[in-house]
């Protein structure tokens, strides 16, 4: 009966989608209304080949199946990500590469947001849903809530990030940072983030332990909170329901304001409250440690989402933004400095009395490190946002060397740990194809990493020097064009830093295909997972 | 730390296990506890000296030491104004062509210049005034209206065809391809050619001569050589604006140029404009 209910959606949905790409007033809106017509007609098909099949037992156990696709997904978009932002930092170092092919939809304008988006939401966003699902499940002792809803989260985040990508490409952004996306497809996310919610809490309400694991309070934390942002920084008005530009409804400085509210938040709910669920799981999962702190866990958590979410002023320092809203963005990061290090705390004495496993467990080096460079880079935040130390960094590549030291070294790093410890469990394999595979990655990783931070660092520090420098009459000495020039040998050292950590993920991807198809399976299938532990 | 103590103590858990994941019962580290006080502190203390708390809707506290981050620009703005107040006051009412014989004026006007040529001119004439395709050349002493510095103050002043600027320098080159056959602009190009010493076709730039002489020397002169008062290039001098190649000449001919420069009157001061047309005709090519 239920997929009764489906086939009329779905077809209503692929009609109504046909129509839209029909009266299209822009070919980027009528191209991505095919995409969502095509999509809707895939699963027309699937569910109508599917409704006569014979009921099948309800299924028992985890549902590995969606986490097991959200694996695959997390590794090739990284690649696709990374390998975008290789490509464009070798186009700020070498502008000849802003290759004219296709009415320059190639240029740096067009992939920067490519590259972001791929990396934050395609990569870090299918690591985030198929880590916490596979967490929920396993903390929880119970299978997924929803039946097949989490695969329409699956498939409909690809469809997401598919519309996102596409879009970029053929100029639809509203010109937000980090929140390029129209209102169409800001809709559509929605609609697949509440889906992602209801997926989770349903699974944490059906637990069958008394308590919720601490990685859950960050999950859900995540959750909620990336809804509340996605939606208040993308109201909107379409000019046209059948076009792509809607018009912002803040404006000025107000805009500016939701728009770093938000753009904070998603580096402080999306890449550091969701990731620390990660890091709550797999550490001690990996060093077979007790989490060091529980009193540590609760007060770092309450007093880190209180707080993050007050310091998105601190972007807009020496703005139009009032005097007494910069001041409140500061003075609430450098309260964040310590319930940040709290997660960083947690995760390293954790380590405490199997650090002799380091040598011997390449993975588990990956998922330290990664706390390491959190570690670093939330304190470098809160430095970053005391006013006078902005006024030396802001508009500098300080500030890309710290998202980078922030998104390669911790998002990047315990993602890849996350993988290597998945994909043998996944696919019910003993082990990985290679650790000294995965040694290489990450001492390709670790020195790309360094790299890549340390020639921001001079770079950035210079030429935020080089910008505020005067004579003593109080001429300006440097023109912008000699602070590019002077910047090129540490971009060609940035381009190949993001090279080595590019190769890093190629080499994983090939050590994890080969576990799947290489490595002999499990002799006894895992207990845990087939059946729920009490 | 505590972590030998944690050690002998391994079962001293919270007595929860996830997936076997259990949990110590560690306290807070105590220097985690107070840094965090700390920067609490530190967080009241700032928002009592600087402008904070929004209490009302005319505005938020304005903190103890009265900062604001406009009067913050507007003092260090002012105090360079005001250091360099008289030697300001004296470059805008001397002469334009005495500036250079006053080594303070000059010192300061060159100083003051770089930073306007950096920050308003590079954009177009390079960082270092060597110019680009389309862009004059300012460091060679090839000028197309002229070297002088009162001549680079009245170029910058009011800029070249420069449509919202009455006085602003102009002039029209013909567009050649309404009114000259293909075969009679080619032969324009052998001649131009040949009056700059390049290679080119000798029959035709003898027929080129006369066509030279009926439609272009009333601006760029008998023998080529430019008319400053037009703005008319030197045509022998191989120093090209476009560039001197059968392509480049066929296409500046046939559809003309009319590269423009901003007038800068009324958008930089009238020191700034002084200041730059010094460090300009400093450049080497000054006449």
């Amino acid at each position: 009966m239920s997929n009764y209910i489906k086939l009329i959606v779905l077809a209503v949905l692929t009609l109504l989608a046909a129509m839209a790409a029909n009266f299209a007033r822009d070919l980027p809106y009528a191209i991505h209304m095919i995409i969502f017509a095509l999509s809707g007609a895939a699963a027309f098909i699937y569910v109508l080949r599917h409704t006569n099949d014979p009921a099948a037992p309800a299924p028992t156990g985890y549902n590995d199946g969606v986490i097991r696709a959200g694996v695959i997904a997390t590794a090739l978009w990284g690649v696709v990500g990374f390998l975008v932002g290789v490509f464009i930092a070798f186009q700020l170092a070498y502008p000849h590469l802003n290759i004219p092919l296709g009415d320059g939809y190639l240029n740096f304008g067009r992939l920067r947001p490519l590259h972001t988006s791929a990396v934050i939401f395609a990569f870090g966003g299918n690591a985030l849903i198929a880590s916490s699902f596979y967490i929920v499940q396993r903390t929880s002792a119970t299978r997924l809530w929803g039946g097949g809803l989490p695969w329409f989260v699956f498939w409909g985040y690809q469809l997401f990030i598919v519309l996102a990508a596409t879009g970029y490409v053929l100029g639809v952004t509203q010109s937000k940072e980090y929140a390029e996306p129209e209102w169409y497809v800001d809709i559509w996310l929605t609609i697949v983030w509440v889906a992602y919610l209801a997926v989770f809490f349903g699974t944490i309400v059906k637990r069958k332990e008394p308590h919720i694991y601490v990685a859950n309070w960050f999950f859900l934390s995540f959750i909620v909170t990336i809804a509340m942002l996605h939606v208040i920084n993308n109201l909107a008005v379409p000019v046209s329901i059948f076009g792509s530009k809607s018009v912002q409804l803040f404006a000025g400085v107000q805009d500016a304001l939701t728009q770093w509210w938000y753009g904070h938040n998603a580096v402080g709910f999306f890449l550091t409250a969701g990731f620390l669920g990660m890091m709550y799981y797999f550490v001690p999962k990996q060093a077979e440690r007790p989490v060091y702190s529980y009193k540590l866990s609760i007060i770092h958590f309450w007093a880190l989402i209180f707080l993050y979410i007050w310091a998105g002023p601190h972007h807009l320092h020496y703005t139009a933004l009032p005097d007494w809203a910069q001041t409140l963005g500061m003075v609430f990061s450098v309260m964040l400095w310590m319930p940040s290090w709290g997660g960083m705390i947690n995760g390293l004495m954790t380590l405490s009395g199997a650090w002799d496993k380091l040598r011997t467990d390449p993975v588990l080096r990956m998922l330290v490190i990664s706390v390491a460079f959190y570690g670093m880079s939330t304190f470098e935040g809160p430095v970053m946002s005391i006013r006078a130390v902005n006024s030396l960094s802001h508009y500098t590549d300080w500030t890309i060397g710290h998202v980078h030291s922030g998104a390669l070294g911790w998002n990047g790093m315990i993602t890849f740990g996350a993988l290597y410890f998945l994909v043998p469990r996944l696919w019910n394999k003993d082990r990985l194809y290679s650790l000294s595979m995965v040694s290489w990655h990450f001492w390709l990783a670790t020195i790309g990493i360094v790299l890549y931070a340390s020639s921001m660092w001079v770079s950035g520090i210079m030429e935020g020097l080089m910008w505020r420098e005067v004579d003593a009459q109080g001429f300006l000495v440097n023109s912008f064009a000699d602070t590019v020039a002077a910047k090129h040998p540490m971009y060609v050292v940035r381009a190949l830093g993001g090279t080595l950590f590019l190769t890093g993920a190629v080499i994983m991807c090939y050590n994890l295909w080969k576990t799947v198809t290489s490595v002999e399976d499990k002799t006894s299938p895992d207990a845990a997972a087939a059946v729920p532990a009490e | 730390m505590s972590d030998k103590k944690m050690n002998d103590q391994d079962p001293n858990t919270t007595g929860h296990s996830w997936d076997g994941i259990e949990e110590f019962d560690n306290p807070l580290p105590r220097w985690w506890l107070w840094t965090f006080y700390a920067s609490i502190l530190f967080a009241i203390v700032w928002t009592i000296l600087y402008p904070a708390w929004p209490i009302s809707t005319k505005g938020a506290t304005p903190g103890l030491l009265g900062y604001s981050s406009r009067a913050a620009v507007a003092a260090d703005i002012e105090r360079y104004k005001k250091a360099n107040a008289a030697v300001d006051k004296k470059l805008t009412t001397v002469p334009v062509d005495q500036i250079e014989k006053d080594p303070e004026l000059l010192n300061y006007a060159l100083n003051g210049g770089a930073a306007v040529f950096r920050t308003w001119c590079a954009q177009c004439h390079g960082a270092g005034a060597s110019g680009a395709k389309g862009y004059p050349n300012l460091i060679d002493d090839d000028w197309l209206w002229g070297g002088t510095i009162d001549d680079i103050y009245t170029t910058v002043s009011h800029g070249i065809r420069y449509a919202s600027d009455e006085d602003t320098r102009d002039s029209q080159m013909p567009v050649f391809g309404e009114i000259l056959e293909p075969a009679e602009i080619q032969q324009l190009v052998q001649y131009v050619r040949s009056i700059s010493g390049q290679e080119h076709n000798a029959a035709a730039a003898a027929a080129g001569k006369t066509l030279f002489a009926d439609n272009c020397a009333a601006c760029h002169g008998e023998d080529g050589k430019g008319g400053r008062e037009f703005g008319a290039p030197n045509l022998t001098d191989q120093i090209w604006l476009y560039g001197g190649d059968v392509a480049t000449l066929t296409e500046t001919i046939t559809n003309s140029r009319h590269g423009v420069m901003p007038a800068w009157a009324g958008r930089l001061t009238e020191s700034q404009i002084r200041q730059v047309a010094v460090w300009v005709h400093q450049q080497g090519g000054g006449e």
